[in-house]
């Protein structure tokens, strides 16, 4: 029971958000998630101390019932989806900078997104995981067009037009997947791919990793995200940020180690050149903006790039540092995002060209700014150090040195725009002489969610050892790689 | 059969991707749309075709006899409910887009990313 | 709508209820034969969505047991509710449970799966029916 409560717990909360009077809902919410938080964390201690844990819907038996199973992958990746949801709750408590307009749909579709998000991380059924993908997706929009604008619904018709792309290619994936082997499960898929041949296995996996691909916003189907992201308040983008592009890369990584193994070369080959464009677009993409939303968005696809990277190395140690950079990244990214939006409180604005003047405003609010940034760009001790370190260790080992030259050649660009942002946010004057930092009215609940976001981080980068060897572990019970 | 479902099928997603290739709001919509039931029929068609007798269990009986597989009409089912909550969701969309922006030239709407003016900078938004 | 047409205003007064009873039986009907909670949720669709375009939508909104978007979420969580009871039963979740109540002439067969079938019949009605009502009333206002 403990596995389906990634899926149950918030959907159910979603729909007594929708049932409880008003006023009840952001109390129902809150309790929901603390919940959910719980359980992720007994989850993820059954899954350490007994190993994997499985149930079949309904009792049928296999490979008809629809699987769920959780490994140190899922709980990993559940943990960190409840987290956020946690986080982003407390955000929304004050109503105060940046925080999403209070919708009667706004906390239902949140739970809802959790909820397809975790749902999709413990699945062990092909098409059961695009089910997820879907919900996922629709609260996704319904987020994007909350506010109803010109704007949000411009963002809407991109993010829906591309995701629906993905999402289409992913059921045709499924749909011809159960045409050449008659199975659904990941396990029993496991074992009917490998007797298919390859010229039938190769365009099945293409196809598979094409809709994965599309949904991670890799290069050069990230159009997407850049175009819409910023649209959203920065809570919901804090969420989006965290959950969205890694459920992609979860697919992938399943569909690459459970579905397909041994998956051809060749496709690691390829998928180690996307890494490098994506990472080399998205750092190209923030060089060029001067939002901040716009700067971080695009710097999540350059991130992506490095986990994809980590995938494409396609040995134990490189999952692992997939595993940990894609941890690394949601609580990173998350945060700087909440920075921001703390930025926009104090300044009025997210152009880095309409604001200054921070650090003689805001002292506290640069240290945080600059411990995430650094961590964004990888200097040693921050979490961004270990995940890069550990990906661009095993692409020497591997010996891809133009994969390592392109990782470290990327993080100088990171480098370059988040020296930027502290020059421009930070440490130049305010354009505006008259400009006075405004007073912190009902930011309490915000600082309490971004302090604990960077107490975790900091730890994180501190004492990494005991997260490390939680990630080894997970990248060896991925099978059929070894 | 198969060929037939097969050609059907080719038709409906190359007339669905022409249609969403489209300018136009509505045309780039309603392809995606028919895209979703062309691969909705490659699911159906996914456990083959070969009996016309629909999977149910006869009366008294215990299990299933010849019969087609219910496994893709389930998968079938599923999949239909969820393109047609995307129909209903992108025409709504499309209605309040037309109504707001006035035009149903996708390459006129820029509200979310104004052009750049500048040569070497994005264009300013104005605070959200 | 307009203009009125009294004619179908007064056969759906009598007609709606016959359509909800009817989908009703489909629901009830699902358990061993074509029919179930989908089929019937659209049937009580129509019923709402007849009255709609002959009243108002405004009087179909009415008829509803609750708002559309209350109507979904109670029917969604009763077919997740459903599945509980297996899950008390020592089985996984939503491993369907049967039993037969013996009344004094006949029996009443029930079972969770009807239970499910309930909620995904409230689910469709709600979400399709408050998706149709919305739609109309936009046609009504630019009317």
């Amino acid at each position: 029971m403990l596995v389906l409560t990634p899926l149950l717990v918030p959907l159910a909360t979603a729909l007594l958000c929708l049932l409880v009077p008003p006023g009840w809902q952001q109390r129902v919410s809150l309790a929901g998630a603390l919940l959910l938080l719980l359980c992720a964390l007994a989850l993820a201690s059954q899954v350490v101390g007994n190993g994997p844990l499985t149930v079949v819907a309904g009792g049928w038996p296999l490979p008809f019932g629809i699987e769920f199973a959780a490994d140190r992958l899922s709980a990993a990746l559940v943990l960190i989806a409840a987290l956020m949801l946690n986080v982003v709750l407390l955000w929304q408590v004050g109503g105060s900078a940046d925080a999403a307009p209070a919708a009667a749909t706004l906390q239902p579709l949140l739970h809802g997104l959790v909820a397809g998000a975790g749902a999709a991380f413990v699945t062990a059924d092909l098409f059961n995981l695009y089910v997820w993908f879907e919900l996922t997706l629709i609260c996704a929009l319904g987020l994007l067009a909350l506010g109803g604008g010109l704007r949000q619904l411009d963002a809407t018709l991109k993010y829906f037009v591309l995701n629906v792309v993905g999402t289409l290619l992913l059921l045709a994936a499924v749909a011809l997947l159960y045409a050449a082997t008659g199975q659904l499960n990941f396990r029993a898929l496991g074992a009917a791919t490998a007797q298919l041949p390859a010229s039938i296995a190769l365009p099945l996996l293409t196809l598979l990793s094409l809709a994965f691909l599309i949904k991670a916003a890799a290069f050069p189907f990230f159009a997407w995200l850049p175009a819409s992201y910023h649209s959203l308040p920065a809570p919901v983008l804090a969420l989006f940020s965290a959950l969205l592009a890694k459920i992609g890369i979860y697919a992938l990584i399943r569909c690459l180690s459970d579905v397909f193994h041994p998956a051809p070369d060749l496709l690691f080959n390829v998928l180690g050149w996307i890494a490098v464009l994506s990472m080399i677009s998205g750092a190209l993409g923030a060089a060029y903006h001067w939002d901040l939303r716009r700067i971080l968005a695009f710097h999540s696809i350059s991130q992506i790039g490095y986990i994809l990277l980590a995938i494409a190395l396609a040995s134990p140690a490189g999952d692992a540092a997939a595993i940990l950079f894609m941890l690394h990244h949601s609580l990173v990214k998350a945060a700087l995002i909440l920075t921001a939006a703390l930025i926009f409180h104090a300044c009025g604005h997210y152009d880095l060209r309409r604001i200054g003047g921070l650090y003689a405003g805001r002292p506290w609010l640069s240290l945080v700014f600059l411990l995430l940034a650094l961590s964004l760009v990888g200097i040693p001790p921050s979490s961004g150090f270990w995940s890069k370190f550990l990906v661009v260790r095993q692409s020497l080992v591997q010996g891809e040195y133009l994969w390592a030259a392109a990782a470290l050649g990327v993080g100088a660009v990171t480098l370059y725009s988040m020296l930027k942002i502290w020059l421009e946010a930070f440490w130049k004057p305010h354009p505006d002489e008259s400009w006075q930092a405004p007073a912190r009215h009902r930011l309490l609940p915000a600082h309490a969610a971004l302090g604990g976001l960077v107490v975790l981080i900091l730890s994180f980068g501190l004492l990494p050892e005991s997260l490390i060897a939680y990630v080894m572990a997970a990248a060896d019970s991925l099978r059929g790689r070894s | 059969m198969i060929w037939a479902v097969a050609l059907a099928l080719a038709t409906v997603i190359a007339a669905g991707t022409y249609l969403a290739l489209s300018r136009d709001l509505l045309r780039c919509l309603i392809g995606l749309a028919l895209v979703g039931n062309g691969i909705n029929l490659l699911v159906f068609s996914s456990g083959r075709l070969l009996s016309q007798m629909p999977p149910f269990v006869a009366a008294g009986a215990q299990q299933l006899a010849v019969a087609a597989n219910p496994v893709p009409q389930a998968l079938v089912l599923t999949a239909i409910v969820i393109s047609f909550i995307f129909l209903c969701f992108s025409l709504v969309l499309a209605v309040r887009l037309l109504q707001l922006a006035g035009s149903a030239d996708t390459a006129q709407l820029r509200a979310a990313e104004p052009a750049a003016v500048d040569a070497v900078k994005p264009a300013l938004e104005e605070a959200a | 709508m307009s203009p009125r047409a009294l004619l179908a205003e007064v056969l759906l007064r009598i007609l709606h209820p016959v359509l909800l009873l009817a989908s009703l039986w489909i629901l009830l009907r699902g358990h061993n034969e074509p029919g179930g909670g989908f089929v019937g949720g659209l049937l009580a669709v129509a019923a709402s969505a007849a009255m709609a375009l002959t009243l108002t939508t405004a009087e179909a909104r009415q008829r509803l047991p609750l708002p559309p978007p209350r109507l979904t979420a109670l029917g969604v969580l009763i077919a997740l509710l459903s599945g509980l009871p297996g899950v008390f039963a020592g089985q996984p979740f939503l491993t369907h449970l049967w039993v037969t109540v013996p009344l004094a002439v006949t029996e009443l067969p029930l079972s969770t799966v009807m239970l499910f079938d309930l909620g995904v019949y409230l689910a469709v009605w709600g979400a399709v029916g408050g998706y149709c009502l919305s739609l109309l009333a936009t046609v009504e206002e630019q009317q």
